[in-house]
């Protein structure tokens, strides 16, 4: 249906369509104003990073990359962690109980975060979790333990059951099993849900938004959106902070491509 | 619940069910019964799911029906005027409504072709597709509000890429406003959408697609069918449970294109952008959690029905197949 010379054109056009915009964004971050304006494909004059000082200076962005990687710290292990112990458990169980502890754990996935966020503020408020990082960690942990469970729930049904059994007649205690057998067995999956939460996590907008007051507390990715705000279309500096925030989960990117891909169709998998 | 892809399930579940039946035959009194202490394992879970979940999305009912505003002590329960006030005396909320199942299609339509287009070049596991596969998969790793901003510079009306593009190139008359046109803005929204997330729903279409024989084209050709009649007859129907998934994906992600339009849009966006997350987030900043509330289930049953009538619809077409 596709003539090689086709083919290569349209993928040739959709490389440029996504090289293009991160180039100027690149480049763009490293030039003024008035330079980006006069040639947003041109190599930057000069590589001083002052929009980089400058974001990471004066605007809490700095403080905001911190509070980023606190809560990502403690959100992604937490929500592994929960999930696996669920999964683990659904995976040796039979029956009944298997079943219905599954369903109920995983029901979550259909509940968009829109659709509880009025009772989570008011909840958070009584708990005085408002306007902590705690707030927002444990905000990322429930949203995300529903599609955690499905993803090593499933995998762990997958590994057979005779490991299990073995073990428990050597009499070992379902810890010691879960820790040195289940857990190790499971690294695939781990790593590509931890990779999954990790940019679910990292990027998560809405908690931040509804929870967040005070400007010290932000994460990235709201500190970005006030800062849109503030600086209209001063670009490089907003260029500096897109940078910024996506550096993290680039470098992971360029190592760990094969788990991403892993952990983000695993999600799209849910359906 | 899940539709397995480029048959790496099966395989797995077939294992299982052949290891399976001795072990049911023996009952439960070996040692391999399984401890009654395995039932500890779920239970933090369960907890955090009850009080931050399940509670949570239960109350919403309740706020619903109340004229609350969050703060003060006392509310009236207003039984279904919340929802009555959405569909009938809020002309914001229909907006939304309209502007979000506009913006659903447009996504959902793109994005599925683009994808699917994409996954067909690149399927074969060679080393120029490997590293395009990667390419176009990046976006789908940043952030929403690092699109929006990159997507915002190319879009703006007198610095913008597109523009100066435009004119470096001579095609001045081509030279758009955007975002800054009410009646276009929404799809040059979704086309940012597609670019950000196209090659991730691509990565689902080439597992699907390498799930496909070989065997079945080289018999097709040698019958005699033409490339087009092997996609409609080989490759599309084989390829369905993965367009299942992708569409059902698609769908609530653009639902859920909130931080997007934010990034894009500024808070609170204007009428032309705002869609059902966004409205009801400014509900709720207006300190309206009942109406908020309201809005919020609208939006949850909206979603439901949508993936509902997807499954229905992908099924019919699949029997007739």
């Amino acid at each position: 249906m596709l003539t090689s010379l086709t083919r290569r054109g349209f993928l040739a056009v959709y490389a440029i369509i996504i090289i293009v915009p991160l180039t100027v964004v690149i480049f763009g971050s490293f030039k003024s104003t008035q330079e980006l304006f006069d040639g947003p494909f041109s190599f930057p004059q000069s590589l001083a990073p002052d929009a980089y000082v400058e974001v990471l200076g004066g605007q809490n962005l700095g403080r905001s990359f911190m509070n980023s990687v606190i809560v990502s710290a403690c959100s992604v292990p937490i929500t592994l962690f929960l999930a696996s112990l669920a999964g683990y458990a659904v995976a040796r169980m039979r029956g009944f109980w298997s079943w219905a502890i599954f369903g109920f754990l995983v029901l979550g996935m259909a509940i968009p975060a829109q659709a509880n966020m009025v009772p989570l503020y008011v909840l958070f408020q009584r708990m005085g979790l408002l306007d902590t990082l705690l707030g927002l960690v444990l905000a990322n942990v429930v949203s995300t333990l529903p599609i955690a469970v499905f993803i090593l729930g499933g995998f762990m049904r997958t590994l057979p059951r005779e490991l299990y059994e073995a073990s428990a007649i050597d009499g070992t205690s379902p810890w010691r099993t879960y820790a040195s057998i289940a857990m190790p067995l499971s690294a695939p999956s781990l790593a590509a849900a931890g990779i999954f939460l990790f940019v679910i996590h990292w990027n998560e907008l809405l908690y931040p938004l509804l929870f967040i007051q005070s400007p010290e507390n932000r994460t990235l990715p709201l500190a970005l959106l006030s800062f849109q705000g503030e600086f209209q279309t001063d670009y490089p500096l907003l260029f500096a902070g897109v940078i910024m925030a996506s550096l993290p989960v680039v470098v992971a990117y360029i190592f760990l491509q094969r788990y991403f891909v892993a952990g983000i169709t695993a999600g799209a998998n849910k359906g | 619940m899940s539709v397995s892809i480029g048959g790496a399930k099966p395989a797995s579940e077939s294992r299982r069910s052949k290891a399976s039946p001795p072990h049911d035959q023996k009952k439960r009194k070996s040692p391999t019964r399984v401890s009654p202490a395995l039932y500890l394992f779920p239970l933090p879970a369960i907890a955090v799911t009850l009080v931050f979940l399940v509670m949570p999305t239960l109350q919403a009912f309740q706020y619903a029906l109340t004229d609350w505003n969050g703060f003060s002590a006392a509310f009236n329960y207003v039984g279904l005027d919340n929802f009555v006030r959405a569909f009938t005396g809020d002309s914001l909320f229909t907006n939304a409504l309209a502007n979000n199942l506009k913006f659903m299609l447009v996504v959902v339509i793109f994005q599925t072709v683009v994808s699917l287009v994409l996954a067909m070049m690149l399927t074969k596991n060679s080393r120029g597709s490997i590293l395009l596969r990667a390419l176009f998969f990046f976006p789908t790793i940043l952030s929403s509000v690092s699109v929006a901003f990159i997507w915002k510079f190319i879009y703006d009306p007198n610095f913008g890429l597109a523009n100066s593009t435009l004119g470096a190139v001579g095609l001045d008359s081509l030279q758009g406003s955007y975002l800054g046109d009410d009646a276009q803005a929404l799809y040059w929204v979704a086309a940012t959408q597609v670019w950000f997330h196209a090659g991730q729903m691509m990565v689902v279409f080439v597992a699907g697609l390498q799930g496909i024989p070989r065997e079945l084209y080289e018999a097709a050709e040698i019958d005699g069918a033409g490339k087009w009649q092997q996609f409609t007859s080989i490759t599309w129907p084989l390829v369905a449970p993965a367009t299942a998934i992708v569409v059902a994906y698609t769908t609530i992600q653009s639902f859920k294109a909130f931080d997007l339009i934010l990034g894009i849009a500024g808070n609170p966006p204007k009428a032309s952008l705002d869609i059902l997350s966004t409205r009801i987030y400014s509900s709720f900043a207006n300190a309206e959690f009942g109406y908020a509330a309201a809005q919020s289930i609208i939006f949850m049953a909206l979603i439901a029905l949508v993936t509902w009538l997807q499954r229905r619809v992908l099924r019919l077409t699949q029997k007739q197949e």
